[in-house]
């Protein structure tokens, strides 16, 4: 009975070993989760988790350090710096998930076409080749600048850059894809175009886009700041968390907090999306993972 | 090989080409009226019709890519609307900080990122590896302008061995140059280091597993002539392709790291022409940047065929 037993205990011990090993790697995207599920949660409800009023100026009250009654201190203008970042935080959000969807949204049909038309595919390639070798910053401000600031026109401005990428990566997937014999098969049953693509090619692009989708979404997070950050985002009116940096530059040496708690969400905002991207790379894609882990 | 650089050079072309027409119809498919935006909301209707006029947009428009195609073959960039002053004068009288600051950025990151990278590969799964991969996301995830004020906080104002901002040229003395290039350089390589340090280890990951390889320890050569002769060698060609796409970043960086430091480059002059909606400095950056980066790219392109014997024209 004591050595049934003492099986037992290491069969439960063998069984455990790997259960624990796959929890100790998902606690790294677990916290990221974590983290961009309050974030989400912060800008969703921001009026209510807000101290105060993001746009309230106190001038008796300017560059205040940090106190009970403005738990990050105060701006130049005497507004509360943890009700900017919490607003900010709806910006990134809504820019990062924005452009995401709306890069998809032409660049998965592009890639489709791309990868099943070859004649569409010489030229298409030319012109994303072109679009590419322009600095995304850049041609980000370049439209801006021509179309006037508003949220929108910030999204659009980072998502073009975006789009090549994309196209190519759904492309390279349709080519490889469309030589599989149940797409031949699709072919001489006289399948429709729309329903090939739909049906049989687009499905394999989904891991690559989920994967792409997540960069895609870090970078356009990351490029608002930097759009903001110059002054050819958002006015300050909608504070962002580049905006709130941008004007705490000036009063850098007085408060550094003015750029360091902006900067501190910015970057944990940034680093999960990025880390749940890695993470959903290595599930979608195990033969990529092997070979450059992370 | 004359060949192989002629069709490389001819394949650059088309790219140059489409980077000028998108250029060229961003301003005239913008929805609204561009001029008016640029404007600003007090313009009156001279001012419109000269900001019109300068940037060429009163032709029909065949007539206005005529000109402006024969504009960009000589050379001309435009004239900016506020300075009347030639776009390409104003790049070269900023181009000094700019070129500085990006070639001790580029020196930097190779210096630094290459053998990470190798380490992380030669250790692979170890802490070395885990570090060097922390590091990359880390440095991919922190925005420039946040290391830049982080990197001025400690160095510059907590141990002040450092000045704050400012720029001096390389010909004034190298002391007061480099003591004000290092954090900004430093800065400007983060992104650049964690792109070259992942590309470096998974490519020498590849190459660690070959015959060549186990070959050279098997007959006893030093560990760091494995790794640096026999491997990185091979390991090249990925490293040196990701130096030139990452370039992309670098010019965004520029823009970023100059305006947290204050330095009087080509990222000065965009900041200037965004404020001012200077539309044709920012169209001249575009079409002189993607100029670089396409050329860049084209050089890395040849030099595989001197690194790698086995790629022939």
């Amino acid at each position: 009975m004591a050595i049934h037993l003492k099986d037992e205990t290491e069969q439960i011990a063998r069984w455990r070993i790997p259960q624990l090993r796959l929890r100790r790697s998902l606690i790294v995207p677990l916290a990221a989760g974590l983290c961009l599920v309050s974030m989400v949660i912060m800008a969703i409800f921001a009026p209510f988790l807000a101290p105060h009023d993001p746009l309230a100026m106190l001038p008796a009250e300017r560059l205040k350090p940090a106190s009970d009654i403005f738990p990050l201190g105060t701006d130049a203008y005497g507004r509360d710096l943890l009700s900017r970042i919490i607003y900010g935080a709806r910006v990134s959000l809504i820019v990062g998930i924005g452009a995401t969807l709306i890069s998809v949204a032409i660049g998965l049909p592009l890639g489709l076409l791309a990868g099943f038309f070859r004649i569409l595919d010489a030229i298409l390639m030319r012109i994303m080749d072109g679009i590419m070798a322009i600095p995304s910053v850049l041609l980000a401000i370049a439209i801006v600048t021509l179309s006037g600031v508003s949220i929108w026109t910030v999204m659009i401005a980072i998502t073009i850059p975006e789009v090549p990428r994309l196209v190519r990566l759904v492309r390279s997937v349709v080519l490889s894809a469309r030589e599989e014999p149940y797409v031949e098969a699709a072919i001489s049953v006289g399948s429709s175009m729309p329903k090939i693509m739909w049906r049989h090619l687009m499905p394999n692009t989904l891991a690559p886009l989920i994967v792409q989708g997540t960069y895609i979404c870090a970078n356009a997070i990351l490029t608002e700041a930097i759009l903001s950050f110059l002054g050819a985002g958002l006015g300050t009116e909608t504070p962002s968390w580049g905006n709130v940096i941008a004007e705490g530059r000036v009063y850098f040496q007085i408060n550094p907090g003015l750029i360091f708690w902006p900067g501190l969400f910015l970057s944990l905002c940034i680093l999960s999306v990025n880390l749940i991207g890695d993470k959903a790379r290595d599930m979608l894609d195990p033969r990529l993972a092997k070979r450059s882990r992370l | 090989m004359l060949s192989y650089i002629m069709r490389r050079i001819l394949a650059a072309i088309p790219v140059m080409c489409v980077v000028a027409i998108f250029v060229f119809l961003l301003l005239r498919i913008t929805p609204g009226d561009p001029a008016a935006i640029i404007a600003g909301d007090m313009a009156t209707p001279e001012q419109l019709e000269r900001i019109r006029a300068s940037l060429g947009l009163n032709q029909p428009i065949h007539v206005q890519f005529i000109n402006w195609v024969g504009q960009l073959l000589s050379g001309n960039l435009g004239t900016s609307l506020i300075s009347q002053t030639p776009v390409t004068t104003l790049i070269y009288q900023r181009l000094e900080p700019t070129l500085s600051l990006a070639l001790v950025a580029i020196t930097l990151s190779i210096l630094i990122a290459v053998p990470m990278g190798v380490m992380a590969a030669w250790r692979h799964g170890g802490w070395i590896d885990n570090l060097v991969m922390t590091a990359s996301v880390l440095g991919f995830s922190v925005p420039v302008f946040v290391i830049g004020y982080i990197l001025i906080q400690i160095f510059a104002i907590n141990l002040g061995i450092l000045p704050v901002q400012g720029f001096r040229s390389i010909f004034a003395g190298v002391g007061p140059f480099a003591e004000r290039i290092i954090l900004p350089a430093l800065t400007l390589s983060t992104i650049y280091i964690a792109l070259i340090a992942r590309m470096t280890r998974a490519s020498m990951l590849d190459v660690l597993g070959e015959d060549y390889v186990r070959t050279a320890r098997a007959k006893g050569l030093a560990e760091r002539l494995v790794l640096f002769r026999h491997a990185l060698r091979n390991a090249a060609i990925p490293i040196l392709t990701v130096i030139g796409t990452g370039f992309a970043l670098m010019i965004s960086g520029v823009v970023v790291t100059e305006s947290v430091f204050n330095l009087p480059g080509l990222g000065r002059l965009t900041v200037d022409a965004i404020l001012a909606r200077d539309y044709p400095v920012i169209q001249g950056l575009i079409l002189l940047t993607s100029f670089i980066y396409v050329a860049v790219n084209l050089l890395i392109d040849l030099s595989y065929a001197f690194l790698d014997p086995r790629i022939r024209y």
